[in-house]
């Protein structure tokens, strides 16, 4: 076992399928081989390290695990080196089990309806056009570091009611508990920490002086018995919908972008059918799919044939589900038109991401925009790609070349 | 000759994804909650039997029965 007090390193990889490191610099460049290999050795994986943790590597144990609520818990979400004691209310409903999951969850849900986010979308236009403004001139831009990455912030920010303007102060947040959290305890909960206090300020002005917002909304909410959530209950929330609504959705647009920037024939199509941009929006989230959630074994069981024991975490994989063979023909290729997609991008089960309708929307506005004024652009050869490790995975440098911007 | 054709969505197996609705706007309706129920009766008008069949294949959630009659 590693010392916890310390950041440990992780030796390297050399026997993926029953030492796996979802960690490991080789699964942060391209998982995609690695996924396939686990997927031919058996349904679930195990690994010693992470105090021993499963990897359900085909859609259908993905499903299975994401379905049985009373085998596997959802009250640690991120695979890590430790595993501290859980805090009641860390982020409810992402952290909540039957039976408090659901009145948790459907107090969050009337916000992020198709039909509301609708009315967002003017604002995102408006936000993706300003954004493109500021580089056009350029002739080449970070996609990842000054667009993808400030659509999805403003869009919370301005759901939250908090100022777009602390942007970095979030993205500085979420890469401590998604990221250097793995690793080391005290980020993570430094990040928790902060993120408490600076709600907590908001929380207040809004006592006062209420607001038409999500902070607003959740102060105000009741539960079943008709009380008031309980603070805890409402800052665990509005860390769930800052954290889980932004570098997401980044990657998501970051990834979307970078397969774009490469694939000229896909980006040509999408400009002269620009009706097709919804179902390119899907595969590109199965190919591509961003997050990568966990459970925790509570009972000992049986996934697709395989022994699962209590005590142990899960990786769950939706990206590695997505690219299963059998569900998807043709799984590791991007086929823009796909017709039958049932991809898992946003999960399976009653942990569906609160957010998918915001997440598309929200992807469909960023790539039709950007397609309208720079139908034309490339990698650039000089810059080099980075991608986010661990629990989400995008591009996080993305330098691209814009040619015959308008 | 032409059979008529119903759409169901299993309200125990919906999660909200919504592909239903955005495929399909016509045969599908959502709650406050973004969870799905088929319009109306769920008969399928004529001339939209294909996006009766598209709705169903992108549930992920295998929520929706598309029956013959």
């Amino acid at each position: 076992m590693s010392d916890v007090s310390q950041p440990a390193a992780h030796p390297p990889v050399t026997d993926w399928v029953h030492d796996f490191d979802h960690t490991d610099p080789q699964w942060t460049d391209d998982p995609f081989p690695i996924w396939d290999q686990l997927r031919a050795a058996s349904p679930v994986v195990h690994t010693e390290r992470f105090l021993g943790c499963y990897m359900p590597t085909t859609y259908e144990a993905v499903r299975e695990i994401a379905n049985d609520t009373e085998h596997f818990s959802s009250r640690r979400i991120i695979v890590r080196d430790v595993r501290p004691e859980v805090a009641r209310n860390a982020a409810p409903p992402i952290t909540s089990d039957p039976p408090v999951h659901k009145p948790a969850k459907q107090l969050l849900l009337p916000p992020f309806t198709p039909d509301a986010m609708k009315k967002l979308e003017p604002r995102m236009r408006a936000i993706c056009n300003e954004l493109i403004d500021g580089f056009i001139a350029d002739g080449k831009v970070d996609a990842a570091a000054r667009y993808a990455k400030y659509i999805p912030v403003q869009a919370i920010a301005h759901m939250l009611g908090i100022p777009e303007s602390d942007s970095d102060l979030f993205i500085n947040w979420i890469h401590m508990i998604l990221e250097l959290g793995i690793k080391d305890e005290s980020k993570l909960l430094q990040a928790v920490q902060e993120m408490s206090a600076y709600f907590t300020t908001h929380i207040e002005q809004r006592k006062n002086k209420p607001t038409d917002d999500l902070i607003s909304y959740l102060m105000n909410a009741k539960d079943k018995e008709g009380q008031p959530l309980e603070e805890s209950h409402v800052l665990g929330s509005l860390r769930l919908l800052l954290i889980a609504g932004i570098d997401t959705t980044w990657s998501a647009i970051g990834s979307s972008l970078w397969h774009l920037a490469r694939t000229p024939v896909d980006r040509e199509r999408l400009i002269a059918e620009p009706a097709l941009i919804p179902t390119a929006v899907e595969e590109l989230l199965r190919a591509y799919s961003p997050v990568t959630m966990a459970r925790e074994v509570v009972k000992d069981t049986t996934v697709s044939g395989c022994p699962v024991k209590a005590g142990n975490m899960v990786l769950l994989s939706f990206p590695a589900a997505n690219r299963d063979p059998k569900m998807f023909p043709e799984a590791d290729k991007v086929v823009i038109d796909r017709r039958e997609n049932r991809h898992a991008a946003f999960g399976l089960g009653i942990h569906r991401c609160v957010g998918s309708n915001l997440a598309r929307m929200e992807m469909q506005v960023a790539l039709e925009e950007w397609l309208k004024r720079i139908p034309d652009f490339a990698l650039d050869p000089a810059g080099t790609v980075t991608w986010s490790q661990g629990t989400v995975r995008g591009p996080r440098q993305l330098p691209i070349l814009l040619g015959k911007a308008m | 000759m032409t059979e008529r054709l119903r759409v169901r969505v299993d309200p125990d197996k919906c999660q909200g994804h919504a592909r239903c609705k955005a495929l399909a706007p016509e045969l599908f309706e959502l709650d406050e909650y973004g969870n799905a129920h088929e319009a109306g009766d769920g008969i399928v008008p004529p001339g939209l039997e294909d996006k009766a069949w598209l709705a169903k294949s992108n549930c992920p959630e295998i929520a929706i029965d598309v029956i013959e009659e």
